[in-house]
């Protein structure tokens, strides 16, 4: 890979991967289920949890149903990708840190204007909060940066500082592309060059008429009530392991049931089935499960449980 | 005297923060430093995204020495008494002096408390300022538990004389206090040392830093209407936007850009909301269109190809915004020239309140009432239907969904792209007005109609569902609405009684109405607008068992006390309203007791009579005659038992006074009759203050409680016809004061 502007997608992901392993942190992959943000994979909900140090980046494919365009809009997009980095407890130089990523990606501070534009996060889903910004680099955001202060509803002690990357957004910036659709996936000289409307245009298409108009709403509303109550089923197990005899919490497959519960959610939303009073007591629903997770996450060694006794409540 | 110099230095702190940051940070020090026994010439504070700083200047190096001495039991008290005095004095016995006293001998104790010096108090004082700082949101970070808005970095605190500067010893939760800050984060990052404010102001200059926000806001805005006036265009003014964008930078950079030929065809309105909103741009005017033709945005540095790139960027972006409401406003006006019906339907599904019904169902209702208030108003009536049925429908279209703060001025655009007219256009966009209390009143008869049908049409729903304002939680800002209502009409000079107004459209709106009978609601009644059945069935216990009539009886009795709760909410706004107008709240209640009180343009009129009479010396001393013969009388009435209101008798008049008193109240009665009936309150108010002479005179000259039994009850029959006469003019017992 070579110094100065990147050329392609797939090279801006690779600089941030570069540059967020050579700053020490754990290169993970994205998770395997629907999700609404990066901020949802466990690696960033769960592990914001707790007292124990971490330190994690990864790309995470996200969705949103009701932003499919069917691969018209030059920015809107059902399905895109995030770049996510959590570190807990949060570093004194994050900004330093994260403005050194900026500057790996080919953004030359000379000539660019990045300002930290107060954003407050708040995600109704997942009972968390953290105060930020957004950033802007000319006026475009091009990342949300926060420092996490509850999730699950407990308190987050140490706090974590969480950085979130638009990535087609700031490679479009990056790169000088006006339509997403135009924007070179791999190296332009590359044998067979492909744009990022040859890997995702169809898609976007069938996703979009999928969520707007073919979607089984009564076979969602169905899974949706299926996963709530997977959710709390699995939670509602003991402790202990009958067939190992260890003490195992069940967070993570419970925890996916959550992230189903708030998919599912967003595709009833997308074919507009919701009113908007429903909306928010499905919200809720979510948040009750997602606080339940992570309740039982601080129960257990990787939430910073340290065997002796319970962890105490927040 | 030393200078102090503070810095708080953090990560980007909130604009809109900054302004009540940098008044905490004054005060809160300052008051602390002159609690603990030092004092200063002047203070300052400034702000910037990333510092709080703040300049004390003329400190005392030291607080003064001080010297108490108090005074303890007498030396021949019990001994629990001296040990108790030693234990408060903290003082040993040898330390105590005995001196004599009046009492005879007590102990004294001598205590002292050395001044301190200002190092000490400034780091006690700015550590408690920091723990405790009201930032409105704050946050912690890394593993630490001090809060502030965003992670704070470093604190620079030296106290700095002609011999140079000293770090004030501070530190908090690890960060130790220096006498080192930086520059602009890019163009300016490494540290330097500060000696004072001077130094400190100039390097910061030399550092790309522009301390001073109102400085800052300044150069923008001399920047920004120097590059509009060379291209023959001006800058729209927007003193917020300047604020806030004076907060986001450390060296404002102006630049204007062009806005691309295809949008410009979009309304002002958009296009200033849309790139104040999401771009932070201050929008450039085409004086002689009218257009807004270019934008100007605010960078935070200089660049080598003079702001090119980043001009470049946010053209970009703004390009993209746009074009959202560019297409947004295609489909919008698509849908206007159709009719709106598309809108229409789509209001049906959304809902007002839920237990106010949907939009639509808002909007038949304010139509019935603009149908009520139209005559009242001078309204063409077919207009303020139309208007009253098209006003809200914007609510639907794509560019308010986008920018919910376009209301209203969007409709007004469709309406007349619909076909439908000035009058109606203009409704459209004026009546949510009056808004605050310095917004303009709607004065197109069509406009006041709407206007005043929307906002009752408000409060009668959300008193019918006992959603009220208590204390400071005004939900559906119902102050606001009531406040809307009484600035309509006094401004219009509406004459309309709200009782009959509000009552009637509680009962047809709100209410259900009586013997149309509703299939299978299990209650046999109904009526198309329900939202008050489960209200009104709770409130009876669960069912109705009477007839239609027993039914509506209960209705009416429940919309009755609403209607009145209702008034005297508006009584209570109008009376913070006419204080700010200068009409004492006395003054109200004198007028508010007084017949039609419900018809707030005659109300105030009577208010604005009285108190100006109330101004005169004529009225004031009127005032004070009326407080005697009441007094008296109702002191003579309570003793006698009986009331003294059969008239007095000009015969028995002994004293000139007492006779010219009697022609004083024919005079005066004969003019207040008939100058009430015309609503005339001045004259009838003048009437009743020309007897003013008279009754000093009469209570001058003549003794009310004459030994001469009929003599004493003809006077008290004739300060009856004192009363009487006042009261038919405003309740003068509610005037308060001597």
């Amino acid at each position: 890979m070579s110094d100065g502007k990147p050329r392609s997608f797939q090279e801006i992901i690779l600089r941030l991967q570069d540059y967020w392993a050579a700053k020490g942190c754990a290169i993970l992959q994205p998770y395997d289920m629907e999700v609404g943000a990066g901020t949802f994979h466990p690696a960033t909900t769960l592990r914001a949890l707790g007292s124990r140090p971490w330190a994690a980046a990864y790309v995470q494919p996200s969705r949103r149903p009701t932003d499919g365009r069917y691969g018209e809009n030059p920015n809107r997009l059902q399905h895109y990708y995030q770049y996510q980095v959590l570190i807990k407890p949060s570093p004194p130089d994050l900004q330093d840190l994260y403005l050194g990523s900026l500057a790996a990606i080919g953004i030359d501070f000379d000539y660019h204007d990045i300002r930290f534009v107060e954003d407050d996060w708040e995600s109704p889903t997942l009972g968390a909060w953290g105060l930020g910004w957004e950033v802007w680099c000319d006026g475009m955001e091009v990342s949300q940066f926060t420092y996490f202060q509850q999730v699950g509803g407990h308190d987050c002690r140490p706090v974590s500082g969480e950085l979130t990357y638009g990535l087609e957004r700031l490679a479009m910036y990056v790169l000088g592309i006006d339509h997403v659709m135009d924007m070179p996936f791999n190296d332009p000289d590359a044998p067979i060059p492909l744009k990022y409307g040859d890997v995702f245009r169809q898609t976007e298409e069938e996703y979009s008429r999928w969520n707007f108009d073919v979607a089984d709403t009564a076979k969602l509303l169905h899974f949706f009530e299926a996963a709530e109550a997977e959710c709390g089923r699995i939670l509602d197990h003991p402790q202990l392991d009958p067939r190992s005899g260890k003490r195992i919490i069940m967070v993570h497959p419970a925890y996916d049931q959550c992230i189903k519960a708030s998919h599912f959610f967003n595709l009833l939303d997308a074919r507009g089935v919701i009113s908007p009073t429903e909306r928010q007591a499905y919200i809720g629903r979510v948040r009750a499960l997602a606080k339940r997770c992570a309740d039982a996450f601080v129960e257990t060694n990787a939430g910073g449980w340290t065997g002796d006794a319970p962890a105490a409540a927040e | 005297m030393p200078d102090l110099l503070i810095e708080l230095f953090s990560e980007e702190i909130p604009a809109r923060m900054q302004a009540g940051a940098r008044d905490a940070l004054r005060e809160r020090v300052t008051n602390g430093l002159v609690e603990a026994g030092l004092t200063y010439a002047a203070a300052r504070a400034w702000s910037t995204p990333r510092r709080l700083t703040l300049a004390v200047e003329g400190l005392t190096a030291r607080s003064p020495d001080l010297r108490e001495e108090r005074k303890g039991p007498r030396t021949d008290a019990p001994e629990q008494a001296l040990e108790g005095f030693l234990r408060s004095t903290g003082l040993s016995r040898e330390q105590l002096q005995a001196r004599d006293d009046k009492k005879g001998q007590v102990w004294v104790a001598i205590l002292e408390k050395p001044g301190r010096p200002a190092p000490e108090i400034v780091a006690e004082v700015l550590e408690a300022t920091i723990r405790s700082f009201p930032w409105p949101k704050s946050m912690r970070w890394g593993t630490g538990s001090l809060r502030w808005v965003r992670p704070l970095q470093s604190i620079l605190c030296i106290l700095s004389d002609e011999a140079g500067a000293e770090i004030v010893p501070l530190e908090v939760d690890g960060i130790r206090a220096g006498d080192v800050t930086r520059g602009h984060r890019f163009m300016a990052p490494e540290p330097f040392r500060v000696t004072g404010i001077e130094d400190y102001q100039a390097k910061l200059k030399r550092g790309f830093v522009m301390l001073d926000q109102d400085e800052r806001a300044a150069h923008i805005w001399h920047e920004a209407t120097n590059a509009a006036f060379a291209q023959g265009l001006e800058l729209v003014e927007d003193r917020g936007l300047l604020a806030e964008v004076a907060g986001l930078v450390e060296w404002p950079v102006v630049l204007m850009g062009a806005i691309r030929e295809e949008f410009l065809s979009l309304p002002a309105e958009v296009l200033q909301t849309s790139m104040k909103e999401h771009q932070k741009f201050f929008s450039v005017r085409d004086p002689g269109t009218g257009r807004i033709v270019r934008f100007v945005t605010v960078a935070n540095r200089e660049t080598p190809d003079n702001g090119e790139t980043i001009l470049h960027g946010n053209g970009k972006v703004l390009a993209a915004r746009l074009s959202d409401a560019a297409f947004f406003w295609g489909n919008d006006l698509a849908v206007a020239r159709a009719g709106m019906e598309e809108w229409r339907a789509a209001l049906g599904q959304v809902t007002f309140h839920n237990k106010l019904g949907s939009q639509a169902d808002r909007i038949a209702r304010i139509e019935a009432l603009a149908s009520e208030i139209e005559p009242l108003v001078g309204a063409d009536p077919d207009l303020a239907a139309q208007a009253a049925r098209v006003a809200k429908l914007d609510l639907a279209s794509s560019m308010v969904y986008e920018f919910p703060e376009l209301q209203g001025t969007m409709g007004r655009y469709y309406a007349l792209e619909a076909g439908l007219g000035d009058a109606v256009a203009n409704a459209a966009r004026d009546h949510y007005s009056p808004l605050g209390p310095s917004d303009d009143v709607p004065t197109e008869p069509v406009s006041v109609a709407v206007a005043l049908a929307d906002k009752l049409d408000t409060l009668t729903g959300f008193w019918a569902i006992d959603e009220k304002p208590t204390g400071s939680k005004d939900p559906f800002a119902l102050r606001r609405a009531a406040l809307g209502v009484i600035r309509l009409v006094l401004g219009n000079g509406v004459r309309m009684s709200l009782s009959e107004m509000g009552l009637g459209h509680l009962m047809r709106s709100h209410v259900v109405r009586s013997g149309e009978g509703r299939n299978g609601d299990g209650y046999g009644f109904g009526g198309q607008t329900d939202f008050l059945i489960e209200f009104f069935v709770m409130l009876s216990g669960g069912g109705f068992g009477g007839g239609d009539y027993q039914k509506a009886e209960f209705w009416r009795a429940e919309a009755t006390e609403k209607t009145s709760d209702l008034l005297a909410f508006f009584h209570d706004r109008l009376k913070v309203f006419l204080k700010d107008q200068g009409i004492r709240h006395d003054v109200i209640d004198a007028c508010l007791s007084m017949p039609g009180n419900d018809d707030l343009t005659l109300l105030v009129r009577r208010a604005e009579a009285l108190n100006a009479v109330l101004r005169t010396e004529d009225g004031e001393n009127l005032v004070q005659g009326f407080r005697r013969a009441n007094n008296i009388l109702t002191q003579a009435e309570a003793k006698d038992g009986v009331e003294y209101s059969f008239g007095a008798d000009p015969k028995f008049a002994e004293d000139p006074a007492e006779t010219a008193l009697f022609a004083a109240l024919d005079a005066a009665e004969a003019a207040i009759g008939p100058a009430m009936g015309a609503e005339d309150f001045a004259a009838a108010m003048a009437a009743m203050a020309s007897l003013r002479g008279p009754i000093d005179a009469f209570f001058e000259a003549v003794q009310i409680n004459a030994e001469n039994p009929i003599l004493r009850r003809n006077r008290l029959n004739l300060l009856h016809r004192i009363r009487a006469t006042c009261l038919s003019v405003a309740d003068l017992t509610r005037i308060e004061g001597g």
